[in-house]
């Protein structure tokens, strides 16, 4: 069968070699024989001289090579992307928030693949991992948007729901539309690298900020920790009520430590508009109504961030962004506008159409179940979606999806009549 | 996690009371123990190799309570935490361990001629017999803080102690990563295979990541001698077999363990072990002598006495289900085991168990009679 361990272990006992090598100057015997290439026994002796070992002295004695993950059965963005070489580039820096390389790509390590969708594998513990260790979240960043290079484009912003056209939907066949976002506050490190005091300090920020919306956008906090059972059970009817993560990928992001604490949902009195605090981001903000006018939704959308915002900087914070990968946000995928707008919409023709798939493809947009993104479609209602979130602006986002579903309806109705549909020809990728 | 520190220094520009985790709704040793007051004494410290106060108190946050036992709410990132940390830890070792003091000494005796009987445990009863341990490796960072460059020197090291090993210890190794289909099904068979944990008492605490990675099984070709590498210990040694006969698996782990501690030391290393606090493991419910010796018994009549707990508590002796410690028992059969780890010898330890399995037998015997078992009630151990 070959054996890949000791393969790889002797390549690595000849690394730590060349690199005691270059420490032999007035250094004892047992370094000596680490350096003759005794590999870890000899290295167990050298700690066992002084039982302590301090951290300094284990980024010597385990060379990058050491403790590069073994990615061969994995699946996912950051699994495709990091080389040895990058890995030991980066594997001994650290972000002003003390964040390290291992910390973003532990949850790409721990998780090989998901079954329906390729995963990221990696995670920013804060703005500044995504500079700090570019050499891998730029290839990353490619990989996931389309080919999309942060060193040399920019991503437009546009929250002007007025430009949006025909967005009114059949409610014949749309059920529901939503669009969703996050939003992170610059200064404060994001989940997975979060302290305690940080995290209540973003429920802090924001809640003080959402305390000052006003007319239909009024509404009220809700503590994970502090609610009432009452509460709870309505807002579990009502689908608002978001639980501790049991989704691998977020749990070995270390997302899920001290739940319940600082987490929380906030809502307006109509229940279309509602914000998530310190669950996967440090905010997720999102517009929803029952029917199909998706114009009025994002039109709620960009008015409830706009005033968010600048309730936010009149205390002296902002939302962390930038002119080339917009929105900051924990997962890389959700930069850019962090966008994803959607229906729950009827195509039981459509669906069972074989070319389906390719003119959700073609229209750039995705599939999921109603379940959301860990589930499979049932039945005839999918939530149909952008697939993008980088590279195009929301408003032009929220166009395609507008223009996309009502194709998608066009055809459905095309095929109730028993005429033919037409597979329409690919959207481009960014705007020139 | 290795090489980061969770940026301990960065976390001091927040106020101790604006760190505080909130412990209102917690039942665990940790919660128990902490105070804003020792939170804040103790923030700043880390180890040497960079484990933090948060580190070891995560997965007692993270985890209120247990429906089955009082769970201890912290671990160990290194052997270095008991000492840096001891301000919090000696109280919940305390606790723990029936009032172990910071001044006490603990006395290890692996020597099995020190057991008297414990060979003649009644079959029909007792189905199978079992002790186990753990041992951790001294100048590497313990399961929640290991690097993977760590981990698989551990692998390593153990892997190479252990195929030196001779005569009816003889054994090999199963790589987790590289295991075939067929000796994965045969282990699960053997029921020797580990998984990856799914507990959060586990996974809050770190000690999942890089899942295979420098984890596998050792076992001996009669399969009665197995060590797990790399699970919630560095290592977790276990000897064990069908019947009654706790004085042959208990012969059988001295003179293994022995064995591989002589072969560590021959590689120029040895298990963590101080005179305070005996063998040191990553839980702190695990530290003196880590053994837990058991037996699988059926006892459906004594179980459903109102005095068993009683019983167990006087013997010094914890039920479990047959899965393990987060199972409840099925049937009439159930898990027994010593309830203390610290302040008691292994041989000390084993010999409560096979006393007290002996009590509760001759006891089921009785109830089976329909007699009363109130003139075999034993005193408080």
């Amino acid at each position: 069968r070959g054996r890949p361990d000791e393969q790889a272990l002797t390549f690595r006992r000849s690394k730590m070699t060349t690199s005691f090598t270059k420490m032999l100057s007035g250094r004892n015997t047992a370094m000596l024989l680490a350096s003759l290439g005794a590999g870890t026994m000899a290295t167990a002796y050298l700690m066992t001289d002084s039982n302590t070992v301090s951290a300094e002295q284990r980024r010597k004695l385990y060379p990058p090579s050491a403790d590069f993950p073994d990615l061969r059965k994995h699946n996912n963005c950051m699994a495709h992307a990091l080389t040895p070489a990058i890995y030991a580039k980066l594997r001994d820096k650290v972000t002003p928030n003390n964040w390290t390389l291992d910390q973003c790509i532990q949850t790409g390590v721990d998780n090989p693949g998901h079954p329906f969708i390729k995963t990221v594998g990696m995670v920013a513990g804060d703005e500044e991992s995504y500079e700090v260790f570019a050499d891998i979240f730029d290839p990353v960043i490619k990989d996931r948007h389309n080919g999309y290079d942060p060193r040399t484009m920019k991503h437009p912003t546009d929250l002007d729901a007025s430009k949006i056209t025909n967005g009114v939907f059949d409610e014949k066949y749309v059920l529901s539309s939503r669009v969703r976002t996050g939003r992170s506050i610059r200064g404060l490190s994001l989940p997975p690298c979060c302290s305690r005091s940080e995290r209540r300090e973003v429920e802090r920020v924001a809640v003080q900020a959402l305390a000052g919306l006003k007319g239909d956008l009024a509404g009220r906090y809700y503590s994970l920790g502090d609610m009432t059972e009452k509460e709870q059970q309505q807002l579990i009817d009502d689908h608002f009520l978001f639980d501790k993560p049991v989704s691998p990928l977020l749990t070995c992001a270390f997302m899920a430590r001290d739940w319940p604490d600082g987490r929380g949902i906030w809502h307006n009195n109509e229940k279309t508009f509602l914000i998530w605090i310190n669950e996967e981001d440090h905010t997720r903000v999102i517009s929803m109504e029952k029917g199909g006018n998706m114009k009025r939704v994002f039109e709620r959308f960009c008015r409830g961030l706009q005033q968010v915002e600048k309730l936010i900087k009149e205390r002296g914070w902002e939302f962390m962004w930038n002119e080339h990968l917009g929105y900051i946000l924990t997962c890389p995928s959700n930069l850019g506008t962090g966008l994803r707008a959607g229906v729950h919409v009827k195509l039981p023709n459509l669906s069972r159409d074989n070319r389906f798939g390719k003119i959700l493809e073609n229209l750039r947009l995705q599939k999921r179940g109603t379940g959301g993104v860990d589930t499979a479609a049932t039945g005839d209602t999918f939530d149909i979606s952008n697939n993008d979130r980088l590279g195009k602006s929301e408003v032009e986002l929220v166009q395609l999806v507008i223009d996309g579903v009502n194709y998608l309806i066009e055809c459905e109705k095309k095929l109730e009549r028993g005429q033919d549909i037409k597979v329409p020809a690919p959207i481009g990728q960014f705007r020139k | 996690m290795p090489f980061g520190n969770t940026h301990n220094a960065l976390k001091m520009k927040f106020t101790s009371s604006e760190e505080y985790p909130d412990l209102s709704k917690h039942n665990n040793h940790m919660a128990k123990v902490l105070t804003p007051a020792i939170y804040e004494r103790l923030r700043s410290k880390q180890t040497p190799s960079g484990f933090t106060l948060d580190d070891v108190i995560q997965t007692g946050v993270d985890n209120p309570g247990h429906p089955f036992i009082m769970t201890v709410g912290c671990v160990a990132g290194d052997e270095e935490t008991y000492e840096v940390f001891k301000e919090l830890l000696d109280p919940i070792i305390m606790d723990r361990h029936g009032g172990y003091k910071p001044t006490d000494k603990h006395k290890t005796d692996l020597n099995p001629a020190n057991l008297k009987g414990g060979d003649d445990l009644d079959p029909n009863y007792v189905l199978s017999s079992r002790v186990r341990t753990g041992r951790s490796i001294r100048g590497f960072c313990l399961p929640p803080h290991c690097s993977r460059g760590e981990r698989r020197a551990v692998e390593k090291m153990s892997v190479e102690a252990l195929d030196s090993l001779s005569g009816d210890l003889k054994g090999k190794y199963y790589a987790l990563k590289n295991m075939t289909d067929a000796e994965q099904q045969q282990l699960i068979d053997d029921h020797f295979l580990f998984d990856k944990p799914v507990s959060p008492l586990l996974l809050a605490s770190g000690m999942a990541r890089d899942w295979p990675d420098g984890r596998g099984i050792w076992h001996n070709d009669t399969k009665t001698f197995l060590v797990w590498v790399n699970e919630e210990d560095h290592l977790r040694v276990i000897s064990m077999q069908k019947g009654g006969n706790m004085k042959e698996v208990f012969n059988r782990f001295c003179t293994g363990l022995k064995k591989i501690e002589t072969l560590f030391k021959e590689k120029g290393t040895s298990f963590m072990w101080n005179e305070h606090l005996g063998y040191v493991l990553t839980c702190p419910s695990n530290l003196g002598t880590g053994l837990r010796a058991g037996v699988h018994v059926k006892i459906p009549n004594m179980s459903k006495h109102a005095k068993f707990e009683e019983v167990l508590k006087r013997l010094r002796l914890q039920k479990r289900g047959t899965g393990g410690v987060d199972t409840a028992a099925v049937g009439g059969t159930f898990d027994i085991s010593n309830a203390d780890r610290l302040g008691f010898s292994e041989v000390e330890l084993v010999q409560m168990v096979v006393d007290g399995v002996k009590l509760l037998i001759e006891m089921e015997k009785k109830l089976e009679k329909g007699q009363s078992i109130d003139d075999l009630m034993p005193a408080q151990k």
